[in-house]
């Protein structure tokens, strides 16, 4: 069997039992990477020599016994919008074009403290704004399925690289949809826990009230074991919480007798793709089958999730965006003399059309004389969508739907028309609205062989549910 | 007839808390650092950092709202202020707008009529910017952010105040409130209490409040008088020149005496407050509440009437000694280790005051240590020293603390007590100076005077100046 | 569609977001800004009368650090990633006014 077949805890476990070494593992991905990487691009940054070297010495920490977890060994990609100390971090940005954090993220800390070895910093849409990972500054990546189709985003990179073998297992960030969608584009399992689950200390900010950071995997396993990796209550971080049930491997368990199953009939109407619903409503069939009590209901608000967000995402992201003035960091334009000046050309230059439209659009709606019809409008609507999904979840353990209308688009087609690429985030942004954990698993493919996504959400602080169905439903074959 | 008019001022008063750490993260607040020694990736808004609320600073906060008479925001939040400028790392300030921990206050300040209420609006929690410092000749500035996230509290008062005079006693009233809580040394010059003026002008006797102006960059009492005298003088020359007052802000030239607009396109003053996703609400327990009321120190007006009952010192002492919590704790603590109060006092009010004064200092700046106030008390006491070699020692240890006796004993500054070489030197006194004697002799009870200073010299200042009195009398 | 953004709106939204379009990329905003909102607008549908706004999602409160001192001299750090820099300090362009 060839070591990229295997998935990150089946290699860790190899490595532990001496079958494979680290070095080995790592050469074998980038050999991958060799071939695939020209036409994919699913990094920005690789560290080769980093990663070997990173390789020698966890090989050693697992020969002497210091490093026994399940993800020792294991080659991993971070998303570029997680702080990697002494590694370039762009957020996809010109503006942080040669950014090197003094410090990581508390998600990579973590990850590393359980002896993963990161390869490097995968690409993403430009501060994870965008649905296609083509308002990347470094270049689109491709959808490893069909080279002429989008990864999907904003965490395209990293779902591109775990599909293409490029990568064992990867970090992404999750706003709006962007951990779940790109791995719904990409055939891979990619998991947004519970608000507060994973610090976000060294994220770089989108919308912090919305950000999450979750994995983006092979299969179930890998998402949980990773999952219970990286979650932690995180002092640096004053929105991370000290919660319970974060053993998710425990929820690896092959059962969903009994378990309620809610299918929202608002999630199956216009503008899903005939392709996407029916492979869908399969998995839920076979849920069914399998002994989950599957019925459909209401969900309602569901069309106003999304002016919803992009009022509160826009808002928050206009304000998290204005550190970056040139001043201490990133990319400032040459030759400007005057302050005002310095600040409106870097910024100007230094952000893509996508992130200038929504810090335009959040500065307005928080301007002076439009917070309360906008901003705090929004903030009251947010608040009856997380009282509709309380009341589902009085009834249901896991809501089932798609991740996204369609599988990916054709690279180039969807940034014309920003709204109707917003339009496509409709199943996964009242996830982010709410706080609550959502997980993509692959549930077929279309005629075009491009993968097609399962979503099931939960309650907050219910990912072991979410675990337990997608396993078995993973485990039962397609 | 010219029309009379009348000044309205409003204050807002930023003050930096004395807490060990800043707000949000936990480098020094210590002031005079190399510039960006005391800062860390949260204070200078480095990409993925976050904020986390210092317990100390809502607690600071909520005392001075207790101290002020505020009513205490049980549920309140913080908010982001958004404006560019590069002594705010985030281009963004962690402030509160919507729901301010402390509202609907007053102090009540002494006028000549009586006493009067200046209200409080609020009282709310922000972080410092850093520091700009110029550099001319490069044609540049540079940040230094070890002030950046020192927190801060600004209090907003209702514009109560009604001439220079007022807003005075209000500030000095709040700085000793503050001082006494231990929540902040309160220093104009350094910069940890700083007072924005807002100031308009009516007619005397109209209903509405005119056209407002902010005044910033006022480091002194002094130069927040002049502020305002000069302030109202230029809106009253355009109200009778028939232009309009405009609400700006105005950036006050202590060097210049004058104030200029501070207007520029690109400050919009909109600052797009929202409420800061990363820091969850503040919820004050009443239990928490009380434990705080229940701490909060002796207040001067408390402190003044058990000094009364205690100590027996004139009112007037009292008065000046608890004007300042740091005057008032050495005071305390000098008394306590079994000083006179009385002496104590003296030392104060006398050699204390006179030195601050000459040197510009405030009672803040007081270093030496009650114990060796106390010693010195004892030296004289003892008559180890006589008293001009007192203010003498007194004067070292205010500028370096040393210890008294020591110090004594080093410099071999004890009184002589041996009566024959003080007989000695008196009988060589009276011997050098036969004016003085006939002078003496003739009725002139007063250059006795003279001969004791000249014994003194004599004796380089160490002897007991009434043994030499009782020789002088003897001998002549 | 029903919202209309101004050059005047677009000239002031550029200065509070310290961005600078050129006059292709204004007419572009002032289409997708005006579209965007219209898209907004459809939130006055709900009644939201009496609705508290929810900016956390969780009702967690009072996160304190203690007052204690765990940061040293971390400048050089500080100043790695710095575009400009002179004692210590990062450079920016001339802001006294007058």
């Amino acid at each position: 069997m060839n070591i990229l077949d295997y998935t990150a805890t089946e290699l860790s476990e190899k490595i532990k039992q001496g079958e494979i070494k680290v070095t080995e593992a790592v050469e074998a991905v980038f050999e991958r990477i060799g071939i695939k990487e020209e036409e994919l691009h699913c990094y920005i940054t690789l560290e080769k020599d980093k990663a070997l070297a990173r390789a020698e010495q966890v090989q050693r920490k697992i020969d002497s016994g210091e490093l026994t977890g399940p993800l020792a060994g294991v080659p991993f990609a971070i998303k570029d919008n997680l702080c990697t100390e002494g590694t370039l971090t762009t957020c996809a940005s010109k503006i942080l074009e040669n950014f090197v954090p003094t410090y990581s993220a508390e998600a990579v800390r973590l990850l590393e403290q359980a002896g993963v070895v990161i390869l490097g910093k995968t690409n993403m849409d430009e501060f994870a704004m965008g649905s296609t990972t083509e308002t990347s500054y470094y270049g689109v990546t491709k959808n490893p399925h069909n080279t002429a189709h989008v990864p999907g985003g904003s965490s395209g990179g990293s779902a591109a690289a775990v599909a293409a073998g490029e990568c064992f297992a990867a970090l992404g960030s999750d706003t709006g949809g962007s951990i779940r969608q790109p791995a719904s584009y990409c055939g891979v399992v990619g998991m947004k826990p519970t608000y507060g689950t994973v610090s976000r200390y060294g994220l770089i900010a989108y919308g912090s009230s919305l950000d999450q950071i979750g994995p983006l995997t092979k299969d179930v396993r890998d998402c949980a074991t990773i999952l219970e990796t990286i979650a932690s209550h995180d002092s640096k971080d004053s929105t991370s919480m000290e919660r319970e049930g974060t053993d998710f491997t425990s929820a690896l368990v092959e059962d969903v007798k009994g378990m309620r199953i809610g299918i929202p009939r608002d999630y199956f109407g216009e503008g899903i793709d005939g392709e996407v619903k029916d492979k869908v409503l399969n998995a839920a069939k076979r849920l069914e089958a399998m002994g989950a009590v599957v019925e459909e209901f209401d969900l309602s608000l569901v069309e106003y999730a999304i002016p919803t967000y992009y009022t509160i995402a826009a808002a928050e992201a206009s304000s998290n965006l204005e550190r970056f003035d040139g001043i201490k960091y990133g990319y400032r334009v040459p030759g400007v003399e005057d302050l005002h000046p310095m600040y409106k050309r870097t910024r100007s230059e230094g952000f893509g059309p996508e992130v200038k439209r929504r810090i335009m659009l959040g500065s307005f709606v928080l301007s002076s004389g439009y917070y309360d019809a906008y901003y705090l409008k929004a903030l009251k609507v947010k608040a009856l969508i997380k009282k509709a999904f309380d009341e589902a979840f009085a009834r249901y353990d896991c809501i089932l739907g798609p991740v996204a209308p369609t599988t990916a688009p054709e690279l180039g087609k969807s940034l014309a028309d920003p709204i109707k690429m917003y339009l496509g985030d409709i199943y996964t942004i009242a996830v982010n609205l709410a706080g609550l954990p959502g997980i993509s698993i692959p549930c077929g493919t279309d005629s075009k062989g491009l993968p097609i996504g399962l979503q099931l959400i939960g309650d907050c602080f219910q990912e072991k549910k979410l675990i337990q169905a997608a396993y078995t439903y993973e485990q039962g074959g397609m | 007839m010219a029309k009379e008019y009348e000044t309205v001022i409003g204050l807002e008063v930023h003050v930096e808390l004395a807490t060990k750490t800043k707000i949000f993260c936990g480098c020094s607040t210590a002031f005079g650092g190399a510039p960006n020694t005391h800062t860390c990736p949260v204070c200078t808004g480095m990409p993925g950092t976050l904020p986390v609320l210092n317990k100390q600073v809502v607690e600071y906060a909520i005392g001075v709202g207790l101290a002020t008479n505020c009513t205490i925001t049980q549920y309140c939040k913080f908010d982001r202020k958004n404006y560019f400028y590069p002594d705010n790392p985030q281009n963004y300030q962690i402030s509160q707008l919507y729901l301010p921990i402390c509202r609907n206050g007053y102090v009540e300040i002494e006028v000549p009529e009586g006493s009067k209420k200046i209200g409080i609006h609020e009282i709310h929690m922000e972080e410092d910017a850093g520091k700009l410092i110029h550099d001319d000749w490069e044609g540049c500035s540079l940040v230094d952010y070890n002030r950046s996230g020192v927190p801060l509290i600004e209090i907003v008062s209702e514009p109560d105040m009604r001439s220079a005079e007022e807003v005075i006693a209000y500030l000095e009233k709040l700085r000793m409130i503050i001082q006494y809580l231990g929540a902040s040394d309160c220093k104009l010059q350094e910069g940890s209490m700083r007072a924005d003026v807002n100031l308009s002008v009516r007619e005397v006797g109209a209903k509405e409040f005119g056209t407002r102006t902010e005044m910033k960059n006022l480091n002194s009492f002094r130069s927040i008088a002049r502020a305002i005298e000069g302030e109202r003088a230029r809106q009253i020359d355009l109200i009778e020149s028939g232009e309009a007052v405009i609400q700006e802000t105005r950036r006050w030239d202590d060097g210049k005496e004058a104030s200029y607009a501070m207007r520029s396109k690109e400050d919009a003053q909109d600052y797009r407050y929202f409420p800061d996703p990363d820091l969850p609400p503040v919820s004050i327990s009443d239990e928490w509440l009380e434990r705080i009321r229940g701490s909060q120190p002796e207040f001067r007006e408390e402190k003044r009437k058990r000094y009364k009952e205690t100590f027996d010192i004139p009112d007037y002492d009292i008065d000046i000694i608890t004007d300042s919590k740091h005057m008032a704790d050495i005071f305390e603590a000098t008394v306590a280790l079994g000083a006179q109060p009385k002496k104590v006092s003296n030392w104060l009010m006398v050699e204390t005051l006179r030195i601050l004064k000459e040197r510009e200092l405030d009672p803040e700046d007081i270093q030496f240590s009650p114990k060796h106030l106390a010693a010195l008390i004892d030296l004289t006491d003892k008559k180890v020293i006589n008293s001009t070699v007192a203010k003498e020692v007194f004067e070292v240890m205010f500028a370096e603390d040393i210890d008294p006796e020591s110090y004594v004993e080093e410099k071999g500054l004890k009184t002589v007590n041996d009566e024959g070489a003080l007989r000695k030197t008196v009988e060589q006194v009276i011997a050098d100076n036969p004016q003085s004697v006939e002078d003496y002799h003739n009725g002139k009870e007063k250059a006795i005077g003279f001969l004791v200073g000249q014994t003194m010299k004599a004796m380089q200042g160490k002897a007991d100046p009434a043994s030499v009195n009782r020789l002088l009398k003897e001998l002549l | 569609m029903a919202n209309v953004i101004d050059d005047a709106t677009i000239e002031y939204v550029g200065i509070l977001a310290k961005l600078e379009l050129s006059e292709e990329e204004k007419e572009q905003a002032k289409k997708d800004m005006a579209r965007m909102l219209d898209y907004i607008d459809k939130l006055g549908e709900l009644d939201t009368e009496g609705v508290e706004p929810m900016s956390h999602v969780f009702p967690v409160r009072n996160v304190f650090r203690e007052d204690v001192v765990t940061n040293g001299d971390d400048r050089e750090n500080i100043l790695r990633n710095a575009p400009a820099e002179k004692d210590g300090m990062f450079v920016v362009p001339q802001t006294f006014e007058g």
